[in-house]
């Protein structure tokens, strides 16, 4: 007879070999795995078929500019910490077809653009990640107008989360409220242990998943394990972010020569906007062919660092790396308070880490709050 | 029990970002490379569906060129037909502007906020603009002239940089006759002009205000709203009556390209339209 199913809110354990059964189940189901893999020196985030395309012994060192894969001597799958790419780039596409158009007697008709979107299950998301996702919710259907594309890549996925068992030098979540522990937003989530993983069921879905995996409840001591490797990720933070004071401190100070002073170092390159899980700006690309007889429109990732951003006749809005760093700075952990009730940081530290100059806004903040200029 | 997955909505879900076929009707050359185009929708029913108040705009699709934001010019009572009056700038008004009657562009809309036109009922208005400024305007004066009675004292002071470049002079007379009382000012007269020379701001000077009984409405290049706001609080009229129109890039119009955020207002959907008291402490601000 085949074995039940675990209840919604359960805590089961699997062998770790049991996970590749879970991915069949998910394969099964119809659903696309992405997942981590190790691609040309880093973790990245893409289709992945079973267990042996996950990074398991690898980790990252990670530190304000640098990022190196290293060997680790715990054979973990999921001990790389924070992939370069977060999971943005499946929901809000950098690249997207909005519509195209062809002209016919001498009339244009508007075509939508056709999406295909698959079913796809997210694997090894880590609590920061769902937060990020839980962010860009607000922005894109939290309002008056609802983002059809991001609904449409949003309600066809599964969350196979995964609890950190240890921190990186740029990590902060701790500081954002935000992990290490997965609290919600998933379908399972695991924490890894060294023989086994301990799941926790998040919903009917998940329960469906763990069909004919040998999973058992977990016990006392297993929940306790999983608990102190959680425990241990908390313990090893050590960036943090004041955020009692936010978002007044920067409001308060937009004229801080401080601002000078990032604005020396930053290349205005963009990496900052573009690895973080929230950023959302796009702009549009259009283009026609040569008659001028059909053309097309694209949205594409934008960044606040781009010098056109904010460009209107008669002039840019924000002309100088200050004034960019500055309205990056105070939107992702003030402005965006306003916006959506929530900060824009979650915490995982990809823009100090894939900063080619390893500015570290948890330390702008603080230079500024130790000189405050009201 | 199949493993099959919750079935999930996969109809066409409308699409803000899409915009609407509309014919071109009319061209109105108004000054040296701005005209008022008079567009409506190619759908009848989107066409009589169409409404807007005072201060909204459109988003204008050229088809391979690009889209821009254009606030409506003409009299929200007869939303019909569409007008924006535009100044050929960059690349897509440019193109706008080789386009004939009877063209077609997209065109979806409208956004943002309006004057506080309901607000404004019973007090007296000081509406300050300069150049293409008057055009967010414009409908605003329409709906006055519509119930002028309703509303007490109304002063429309205007500025352009030459006599040429002012718009609507044609319906002047029609406004002052209406009950508006119209002041204009130039930055470089010509021989004929026998106005006033100098900027907006000082128009000021030529007017008594109750500030207790007056809302100002202002929309011009912002060096010139700051020193309206400037005029306007040195005559004791409170911060919570002063409204301004913005302007910034913008891709999408509905607070998802992130390109028009002034502070925590996105100027297409918190704005155009704002109330001064509530920007103050971002307004002016070096490159903000």
């Amino acid at each position: 007879m085949a074995q039940d199913l675990p209840r919604v809110s359960a805590n089961v354990v699997i062998p770790k070999p049991s996970l590749q059964k879970v991915f069949d189940n998910l394969r099964a189901s119809g659903f696309t795995l992405i997942g981590p893999t190790v691609r040309d020196g880093a973790v990245v985030l893409d289709e992945i078929s079973g267990l042996e395309d996950l990074p398991l012994g690898w980790t990252a060192e990670q530190a304000p500019g640098r990022y190196r894969l290293k060997q680790s001597h715990q054979q973990e799958y999921f001990g790389y910490g924070v992939a370069p790419q977060s999971w943005k780039r499946f929901l809000h596409l950098p690249q997207l077809k909005l519509f195209s158009l062809e002209k016919t007697d001498g009339k244009w008709v508007f075509k939508p653009a056709q999406e295909t979107i698959p079913q796809r299950a997210f694997i090894g998301v880590r609590a920061c990640e769902i937060s990020a996702i839980s962010i860009q919710d607000r922005v894109f259907l939290g309002g008056e107008f609802h983002d059809p594309h991001y609904t449409r890549q949003r309600e066809r996925i599964f969350i196979l989360a995964a609890n950190c068992a240890r921190a990186y030098s740029t990590c902060f979540c701790s500081s954002m409220q935000t992990g290490p522990k997965v609290t919600q937003g998933f379908d399972l989530a695991l924490t890894e242990l060294s023989n086994a993983l301990v799941l926790e069921v998040g919903s009917e879905m998940g329960s469906e998943m763990l069909r004919d995996t040998a999973w058992e409840p977990a016990t006392a001591f297993d929940l306790g394990r999983a608990a102190q490797s959680v425990h241990n990720a908390q313990r090893d933070i050590e960036r943090q972010l004041r955020t009692d004071d936010l978002p007044k401190l920067l409001y308060d100070n937009l004229d801080h020569p401080r601002w000078d002073d990032v604005a020396a170092r930053c290349l205005s390159c963009g990496n900052c906007t573009q690895v973080c899980p929230t950023c959302f700006c796009t702009t549009v690309q259009d283009t026609c062919n040569l008659k001028a007889t059909a053309a097309e429109r694209t949205r594409i990732w934008d960044s606040c660092f781009v010098g056109e951003f904010s460009h209107v006749f008669g002039g840019n809005i924000r002309p100088t790396i200050r004034a960019r760093y500055r309205q990056w700075l105070t939107h992702k952990l003030a402005s965006w308070i306003d916006q959506f009730g929530t900060s824009g940081c979650v915490g995982c530290g990809r823009c100090i880490t894939w900063c080619p100059v390893g500015i570290d806004l948890t330390e702008e903040v603080k230079a500024m709050r130790e000189k405050v200029q009201r | 029990m199949s493993l099959t997955p919750t079935p999930v909505e996969t109809q066409r879900l409308p699409d803000p970002m899409l915009p609407y076929p509309a014919v071109i009707e009319e061209i109105e050359p108004e000054a040296s490379g701005i005209a008022t185009f008079s567009l409506v929708f190619a759908d009848p029913a989107q066409a009589s569906a169409f409404r807007f108040q005072p201060g909204q705009f459109n988003m204008i699709y050229l088809p391979g060129f690009g889209e821009v934001a254009i606030s409506i010019s003409s009299d929200p009572n007869l939303p019909r037909v569409v007008c924006h009056t535009v100044r050929y700038a960059g690349s897509v008004t440019r193109a706008l502007g080789g386009l004939k009657v009877g063209d077609m562009v997209g065109l979806r809309g409208p956004y943002g906020s309006a004057w506080p036109m309901e607000k404004a009922l019973g007090k007296s208005l000081v509406i300050v603009t300069g150049g293409i400024g008057l055009a967010p305007l414009r409908p605003a004066l329409f709906s006055i002239l519509h119930r002028r009675e309703d509303f007490g004292r109304v002063v429309l002071l205007y500025g352009a940089r030459t006599p040429a470049d002012l718009l609507y002079t044609g319906e002047f007379a029609r406004w002052q006759a209406g009950g508006i009382e119209l002041h204009t000012t130039v930055d470089l007269a010509d021989e004929n002009w026998r106005g006033q020379v100098g900027v907006v701001p000082a128009l000021f000077y030529r007017i008594r205000v109750d500030p207790k009984q007056t809302m100002v409405m202002t929309c011009g290049p912002e060096i010139m709203m700051r020193f309206v706001i400037y005029e306007a609080l040195a005559r004791r009229i409170p911060k919570e009556s002063i409204f301004l129109s913005m302007e910034r890039n913008m891709k999408c119009a509905i607070g998802f390209c992130g390109h028009c955020q002034f502070g925590p207002r996105f100027i297409c959907k918190d704005g155009p339209v704002l109330n001064f008291a509530a920007i103050e402490p971002f307004f002016g601000k070096e490159d903000f």
